[in-house]
């Protein structure tokens, strides 16, 4: 079930799977709230397949400080915004670490920061949250996000600044509620980041997901989507984009355990430069009550250059035969010079000939972010990075 | 008046076993207005000479120049000559996913003219060239050549030709894989831009069959590297009665 390339071949090559076995059945994966109740991190772990493990920076030991930079809406905008103790019901109503790091934040943290969205509400555009790191020392931020029965809500979590964070963000859209949540680590060089996402969606909930890599040394997101009731839908996106020597990792996990739910799986990613090292894997499980399931899973990866690997595993694991459908790809390919000559050879400079492959491999989930404003951020981001490819 | 000019070309490339000499002095001179057909055998370097014009990467000159309107065409990058006026009509045009068709023609314009074109002649230039190539108007949000089939691909090569305009329009088997309708069609579209652009036109053949509805000036039989004869139109007849044989033989 292993997709991993490292820049050998012409174009896209297509892997298509039939239904594989996960290295470790996703329905027994350990929680716990209590980084004391985990074995130490090694690299037998399947989730840790991949990671260097020198490269943790402390984020998987206890006593993390608490996260020191600055957090806050840019604008209120009617929204409720507050500190909360972890004697508050809203703390791990959305899931339980399933690694070190998040537990080890999980416990570190005294306090998480609630951004509430009051029920039966509409709220017209996305927030801004931005979470800005001042600090290279390991510390801890726990995040949720609320949106009331019935709401309709849109959340940027901006992560920016230097920063060595290990982070949980528990995502609880209520019954009827519609969320997007849009995640950016676009860090400053010498960060790490490792994020876990629990996203729990009540009856008849949506959710639209988008996880936006791009800067930081280390990052690395796991969101997980959870169905409460019956009739849920998600869609997760995912788009990343690593230069010479990043690591970014995303792992995903969609459990559908009520009937008559629906997600979809969108990730893109592109690499440049020597040891550029992208880590995605899709877990997908089916329980037996999830009777009409409907899900399909999609990784692509462009490597632009020589000396990137990417890594794509998808997992689909079924264990009813009463399902809509389900599906996954996963494809990963170098850059391809035809493309490139032939482009050039209707006049457009290289540099503007890679500007377009890319954008057009990116399109698919960058137009699924309905903020003109983080649009452009986004855009600009990118290019600079094929600007600093010296292409 | 524009003129493109080959001189002693020489060109080798790479293979497993060692660089291989593909073209061994080739002498070629094309002038606005000028149809000049270049028949030869499969793997006579056609596409060799067609790619070097263009400056493909995998091809070395080693001998000879390539000259347009007297500047050095060996000098310039792949991007360079296409902005100088020289077209290649690609054998096999390239995929390009999540690149649509509207926005690579309007960045290609752009790039050749040096500004972008005024939108509503734009529009309209291209609707007409389009209906003119019989592809239906959703073809432009279609992504570049992207599950085109082989005869969309080459009606597309010549919609460009159509758009941009260039000095020397040079098509590389324009014409294989075409059936008789598909052929017309992209013969009028060839027709139609050297009659209202008077561009110079380097049509690449191994069949005759394209030169019942190409007219060409100068046809070049190109063997094994070099061109071995040329004449007028009468030697594409003699070609259709005799092949190539007398040629490969001697
Ligand atoms: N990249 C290459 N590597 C090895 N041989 C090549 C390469 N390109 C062309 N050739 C060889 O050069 C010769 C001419 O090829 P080509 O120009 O494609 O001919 P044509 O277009 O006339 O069929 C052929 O023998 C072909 O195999
Ligand atoms: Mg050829």
């Amino acid at each position: 079930m292993t997709a991993s390339t490292q820049a050998a071949q012409h174009g896209l090559s297509e892997h298509s799977h039939g239904y594989g076995v996960p290295v470790q059945t996703r329905s027994e994966r350990f929680s716990s709230t209590k980084l004391a109740d985990f074995a130490a991190v090694s690299k037998r772990e399947e989730t840790w397949r991949y990671f260097d493990l020198d490269k943790l920076a402390g984020l998987d030991q206890a006593g993390l400080a608490e996260f020191s930079g600055d957090i806050g809406l840019t604008e209120t905008n009617g929204i409720t915004t507050s500190w909360v103790g972890s004697e508050n019901p809203a703390f791990g109503a959305a899931g339980a670490p399933e690694d070190q790091p998040s537990a080890a934040a999980w416990q570190s943290a005294s306090q998480a920061y609630l951004v509430d969205f009051a029920p039966e509400t509409s709220f017209e555009t996305l927030a801004n949250l931005a979470v800005v790191g001042t600090s290279s020392e390991a510390e801890a931020l726990h995040l949720i996000v609320r949106a009331g029965a019935g709401s309709k809500a849109g959340l940027i979590v901006n992560h920016t600044g230097t920063g060595n964070l290990g982070e949980n963000v528990e995502i609880v859209v209520e019954d009827n509620a519609n969320l997007t949540l849009i995640s950016v680590q676009n860090w400053s060089k010498g960060s790490t980041h490792l994020a876990s996402h629990f996203i729990k969606l009540g009856r008849n909930a949506s959710v639209k997901h988008i996880v936006v890599t791009l800067g930081g040394d280390v990052v690395r997101v796991n969101p997980s989507a959870v169905f409460a009731g019956e009739g849920g839908s998600v869609d997760l996106y995912g788009l990343y984009f690593a230069d010479a020597g990043q690591y970014q990792e995303h792992r995903l996990f969609v459990d559908h355990a009520m009937a008559n739910c629906r997600s979809r799986v969108t990730y893109k990613g592109a690499l440049q430069g020597e040891k550029a090292h992208t880590v995605w894997v899709g877990d997908v499980l089916i329980r037996a009550a999830a009777e009409g399931t409907d899900t399909y899973e999609l990784n692509r990866n462009l490597l632009l250059t020589d000396g990137a690997r990417a890594d794509s595993v998808p997992n689909l694991e079924i264990e009813t035969g009463q399902i809509e459908g389900a599906g996954h790809a996963s494809a990963s390919g170098r850059f391809d010079d035809d493309q490139l000559f032939y482009l050039q050879a209707r006049g457009i400079s290289e540099y503007e000939a890679r500007q377009l492959v890319v954008r057009g491999f990116l399109n698919e989930v960058i137009q699924q972010i309905d903020d003109e404003a983080l649009v452009a951020e986004l855009t600009a981001a990118v290019e600079a990075k094929l600007e600093r490819s010296g292409s | 008046m524009a003129i493109l000019q080959i001189k002693n070309l020489h060109v080798t490339v790479e293979t497993e076993q060692g660089t291989k000499e593909i073209l061994k002095g080739v002498d070629l001179t094309i002038r606005s207005g000028e149809v000049h057909a270049v028949m030869g055998p499969n793997g006579s370097g056609k596409s060799t000479l067609a790619y070097s014009i263009a400056g493909h990467p995998k091809y070395t000159v080693t001998q000879g120049e390539i000259t347009l309107d007297g500047e050095n065409v060996l000098e310039m990058s792949v991007d360079e000559r296409a902005r100088a006026g020289l077209f290649l009509a690609m054998q096999y045009p390239v995929e390009v996913p999540g690149v649509s068709m509207s926005n690579f023609l309007r960045t290609a314009k752009t790039a050749i003219d040096g500004q972008a074109p005024a939108i509503r002649n734009w529009i309209k230039d291209l609707r007409e060239s389009m209906e003119a190539l019989k592809m239906d108007s959703s073809f432009t949000e279609r992504n570049v050549n992207e599950g085109f089939s082989g005869g969309e691909k080459k009606r597309h090569e010549i919609l460009q030709l159509e758009m941009l305009k260039p000095k020397f329009a040079i098509l590389d088997e324009t014409d294989s894989g075409l059936d008789v309708d598909a052929l017309k069609i992209v013969s009028e579209g060839v027709n139609r831009a050297h009659e209202t652009q008077n561009n110079g036109v380097l049509l690449i053949t191994h069949y005759t069959r394209i030169l019942r509805y190409i007219q060409p000036d100068f046809v070049h039989v190109f063997v094994a590297g070099q061109i071995a004869e040329q004449g007028g139109r009468e030697l594409a007849d003699r070609l259709e009665a005799e092949g190539y044989d007398r040629y490969v033989k001697a």
